[in-house]
C-alpha cells in the first residue's frame, strides 16, 4: 500500500482524519477512497476544503463521529485514515 | 406567499416554456422527495391522514407509499411518500425506490406530476444540494424547508423569497411535525405547482461543485447556520462516554425487562380478570351445551389467553417507540458497529436487528438501506433471531408457571426479568454466531464502509408516541380477532369429535389427541407431550398462536380449566422441559409472515427455505440437548 509522504510546501506533515483527536478541527484535503464511495461522502459534507472536526466516538475510539457543515456523520477508522487533512489554522 | 410566478389568475392556462398552469384535471399525483430524516413520512402523515411509519433515524422509509391528500374539496391529490436520498445516484435498494418512482420506472406507478422536496431547514446549505438534481428533472417543484421551528428556537435564519427567486421555485418554511405552513402546502397542492423557472444548475456529476452552488444558494437567501443542538452534545457526551455509556445502557435495558414484568402485571390481572368475567357471564346466559363448549372453552379460553398479554406488548411498544424517536438508535448502531465489524457485518446491520425486537417482518424490509448485497441477506437471515414481541407472551407464561419470583440483582432486577433478559441474549448470540457463520462462508464479500449520519436528539412526541401504541394495540387485536380465533375455532371442533353418546369425548380420545399422539415420537425427545405438539404445530402460523391453543385445549379438559394457563402447564411439563420449550422458541422460525416477506425481499423461496430448515435444525438440536443435559 502505498503511503503518502508528500510534503506539502509549508512543510507540515500531511496527515489523515484518523488522527485527529476529540474535539480537533482541520480542513479536509483530498479523500483517497474508491469514486463512488468517495463521492456519497461529499454528498453528506465531506468536501475537500471544508472544515471537519472530530467528535465522540463509540467506546474504543471506533467509529467516531465527525462534525461537517453541521451534520454529524460516524465513520471507521479504516476509512478515516484514507482521507486526508491539514491543519485547520493554514485554512483559515 | 404567492411564488406562483407568471399568468395571473384569471387566465386559462396558457402554457409557457417556463410556467404551466394548473396541471390537468383528474388524478395528480405528487411525490415526496428529500434526504434521509429530513421529515417526509411526518409530512405525508399530516396531509393524507395515514400512518406511515416515523421515527428519528435516517433510513425508516424504504418504499413508496401512495396516500390521498387530504384537503377540503380537493380528493384528486395523490401523494406518494419516498424513502430518503442524497443525489439521484442510487447506491442501495431504498433509494432505488425513490430513483425508480421520479424516474417513472416504477412498475405500476406513472411518473409523478410535481414534487414537493423537503429539506431540513437546519442543515439547509448542505441539504440543498438535493434542489439541483431534483429541479433537473423539470417537474413543478414546491421546495419546503422543515423543522422551521428547531431552526427559529437555535436562532437559524433565511429568507425563503430570496431562496425563491434564487431557485426559480416556490419555497416554504414549514413544521411538519407541528403542523405549522401545512396550509401553504395544501394551497400549492390544490392550486397547482408552477415548473422551475430554468436557472444555471451545476454539473450534476460533480459533487464539490454541486456543494459550492448549494452554499451559494443559501448564502444568497441570508442563510443563518442554527446554533450547535448544544443539548444534543451533552447528550452524546453522556451515551457516549467510554465508562457512563455502556453502563447507562445497561441500566436502562434491564429497567425495561423489570418494568415489562412488574409494571404490566397490575394490567395484565386486569385483562385476565375482565375475559374471566365476561366469559362466565356470557357461559351464564348461554346454559349448558355444545354452544357453551364452543364459545366459552374454546374462542373464550383461545383468544382470551392472547389477549391478556397485551398490556406487556404495548409497554415494549413504547420503550422501542421512545428508543427510536429520541435518536438514540443511531448511537446505538454506532456503539454496536465493533461488534457487528468481528462478526463479518457492520453498525447499519443494526438498526434492522433493534427493530427486530418489535417484529421481524419490518426489519427484514428495513435491510433494504443496506448497500452490501450480501450484506443485506446475512442481515435478513438472522433477523428472525431477534426476539420479536410475538415471543413474549410465550415467554412470559413459562416463566411465570416455573420461575419463582425472587430478587436477583438486589432489589433492582428479579429472577424472572433476568430469564427474560437472558432469552433475549441467548436470540441475539445466534444471531451473531450465525452471521459470522454465514459471513465466512456462503455470503462473504469485502467489508463494506460504514456511514451513519447522526440524527440530532429529539423528544419524543406524546401524538407520535400515542399512534405507535394504538396502531400496535389495532394489530394485536386484529390477530387476536383473526388467526388466533380461527385456530381455536378449529382446534375446538378437532377436540370435539368424534362424538361418543352423542358427547364431546375426553381430549385425548377427539380427533385433536389422536393428531397429538401421532407427532408426539418426534417431540419427545425434547421433553414436550402431545398437548405442547399441537401448539407448536399451530405456532407454526404465528408464534404467540400456542398461547391460545394451550388456552383452548386446557380450557376443554375438565377440571382444568378452573386452575389456569399456568397450573395446567406445571401438571404437563417438567421443569427441564419448560427451559427446553423457550429455547425451542427462541431458536425456530415460526411466522408465516415472516417467510412470506423473506422471499419478496430476496426474489426466491431459496432463501427462506434455508432459514426455516437452519432454524428449525438448530431449535431442534439446542432444545434436544438442553432437555437431555438438564432432566
Amino acid at each position: 500500500m502505498q503511503l503518502s509522504f508528500k510534503k506539502t510546501s509549508s512543510g507540515s506533515k500531511p496527515r489523515t482524519l484518523a488522527e485527529l483527536g476529540s474535539g480537533e478541527a482541520a480542513t479536509l484535503v483530498h479523500l483517497d477512497l474508491p469514486n463512488d464511495f468517495a463521492n456519497r461522502l461529499m454528498e453528506l459534507g465531506f468536501l475537500p476544503g471544508g472544515p471537519v472536526c472530530a467528535a465522540f466516538s463509540a467506546p474504543g475510539g471506533d467509529p467516531r463521529v465527525f462534525r461537517v457543515e453541521g451534520a454529524e456523520v460516524a465513520l471507521r477508522r479504516e476509512t478515516a485514515l484514507r482521507i486526508q487533512i491539514s491543519p485547520a489554522a493554514s485554512a483559515a | 406567499m404567492s411564488s406562483c410566478h407568471g399568468d395571473g389568475d384569471g387566465h386559462k392556462s396558457v402554457s409557457t416554456a417556463t410556467v404551466e398552469g394548473p396541471a390537468p384535471v383528474g388524478q395528480r399525483l405528487i411525490a415526496l422527495v428529500g434526504p434521509p430524516n429530513a421529515g417526509k413520512s411526518t409530512l405525508f402523515n399530516r396531509l393524507t391522514g395515514l400512518r406511515q411509519r416515523v421515527a428519528n433515524f435516517p433510513g425508516v422509509t424504504v418504499e413508496h407509499r401512495l396516500g390521498k391528500a387530504q384537503v377540503e374539496g380537493h380528493y384528486d391529490v395523490e401523494l406518494v411518500d419516498l424513502p430518503g436520498i442524497y443525489s439521484l445516484s442510487p447506491r442501495s435498494e431504498d433509494e432505488r425506490v425513490s430513483f425508480d418512482v421520479l424516474t417513472g420506472k416504477m412498475d405500476g406507478l406513472r411518473k409523478p406530476d410535481a414534487i414537493l422536496l423537503i429539506l431540513d431547514s437546519t442543515n439547509l446549505s448542505r441539504h440543498l444540494t438535493l434542489a439541483a438534481p431534483i429541479l433537473s428533472l423539470g417537474l413543478p417543484t414546491l421546495i419546503l424547508l422543515n423543522m422551521a421551528d428547531d431552526l427559529r428556537a437555535r436562532d437559524g435564519h433565511v429568507d425563503v423569497n430570496a431562496l425563491s427567486k434564487s431557485l426559480g421555485a416556490p419555497v416554504a418554511l414549514i413544521s411538519a411535525s407541528k403542523g405549522e405552513g401545512i396550509e401553504a402546502v395544501e394551497r400549492f397542492l390544490t392550486r397547482g405547482i408552477a415548473v422551475p423557472k430554468p436557472i444555471q444548475l451545476p454539473v450534476l456529476q460533480d459533487v464539490p461543485h454541486c456543494r459550492q452552488w448549494a452554499r451559494g444558494m443559501s448564502e444568497s437567501a441570508g442563510y443563518r447556520h442554527p446554533a450547535p443542538p448544544e443539548l444534543s452534545r451533552k447528550l452524546d457526551g453522556v451515551f457516549l462516554h467510554p465508562l457512563w455509556g455502556p453502563v447507562i445502557f445497561v441500566i436502562v435495558v434491564g429497567a425495561v425487562f423489570q418494568t415489562i414484568f412488574t409494571g404490566a402485571k397490575p394490567l395484565m390481572d386486569g385483562v385476565q380478570s375482565l375475559v374471566a368475567m365476561s366469559g362466565a357471564w356470557v357461559g351464564g346466559l348461554l346454559g349448558p351445551g355444545l354452544l357453551k363448549s364452543l364459545i366459552i372453552d374454546g374462542l373464550w379460553s383461545g383468544v382470551g389467553s392472547v389477549l391478556v398479554f397485551l398490556p406487556q406488548i404495548l409497554l415494549l411498544f413504547l420503550f422501542i417507540g421512545i428508543l427510536e424517536d429520541s435518536g438514540y438508535l443511531a448511537r446505538a448502531a454506532l456503539i454496536a458497529d465493533r461488534t457487528m465489524a468481528r462478526v463479518g457485518l457492520q453498525g447499519k446491520s443494526f438498526i434492522p436487528l433493534l427493530s427486530a425486537y418489535a417484529c421481524a417482518v419490518p426489519a427484514i424490509m428495513a435491510t433494504r438501506t443496506i448497500e452490501n448485497k450480501r450484506d443485506r441477506i446475512a442481515t435478513i437471515l438472522i433477523a428472525p433471531f431477534m426476539t420479536c414481541s410475538a415471543r413474549l407472551p410465550v415467554y412470559t407464561l413459562i416463566i411465570a408457571a416455573f420461575i419463582p419470583e425472587r430478587p436477583f440483582i438486589g432489589p433492582f432486577l428479579g429472577t424472572r426479568a433476568a430469564a427474560m433478559m437472558g432469552l433475549y441474549v441467548l436470540g441475539f448470540v445466534a444471531a451473531v454466531a450465525t452471521a459470522r457463520l454465514l459471513k465466512s462462508s456462503i455470503l462473504k464479500s469485502e467489508r463494506t464502509p460504514f456511514v451513519l449520519e447522526m440524527p440530532a436528539y429529539r423528544r419524543p412526541t406524546l401524538r407520535s408516541l400515542g399512534l405507535r401504541i394504538s396502531d400496535r394495540a389495532q394489530v394485536f387485536l386484529k390477530r387476536a380477532g383473526t388467526v388466533i380465533l380461527g385456530v381455536s375455532f378449529v382446534l375446538w371442533l378437532l377436540a370435539s369429535v368424534p362424538l361418543i353418546n352423542g358427547h364431546t369425548p375426553p381430549i385425548e380420545q377427539s380427533l385433536a389427541g389422536t393428531l397429538g399422539r401421532t407427532i408426539e415420537p418426534a417431540i419427545r425427545p425434547l421433553g414436550f407431550n402431545w398437548k405442547i405438539g399441537i401448539g407448536l404445530i399451530s405456532s407454526l402460523a404465528a408464534r404467540e398462536v400456542i398461547v391460545g391453543t394451550l388456552g383452548t385445549i386446557y380450557g376443554m379438559e375438565p377440571g382444568k380449566d378452573q386452575v389456569g394457563l399456568q397450573q395446567a402447564l406445571q401438571h404437563d411439563l417438567s421443569p427441564a422441559g419448560a427451559v427446553s420449550l423457550l429455547v425451542f422458541f427462541a431458536f425456530a422460525m415460526q411466522c408465516m409472515s415472516t417467510l412470506a416477506v423473506v422471499r419478496r425481499e430476496t426474489g426466491s423461496w431459496k432463501w427462506p427455505a434455508i432459514q426455516f430448515t437452519y432454524m428449525g435444525a438448530l431449535a431442534y438440536v439446542s432444545s434436544f440437548i438442553v432437555y437431555h443435559v438438564l432432566r
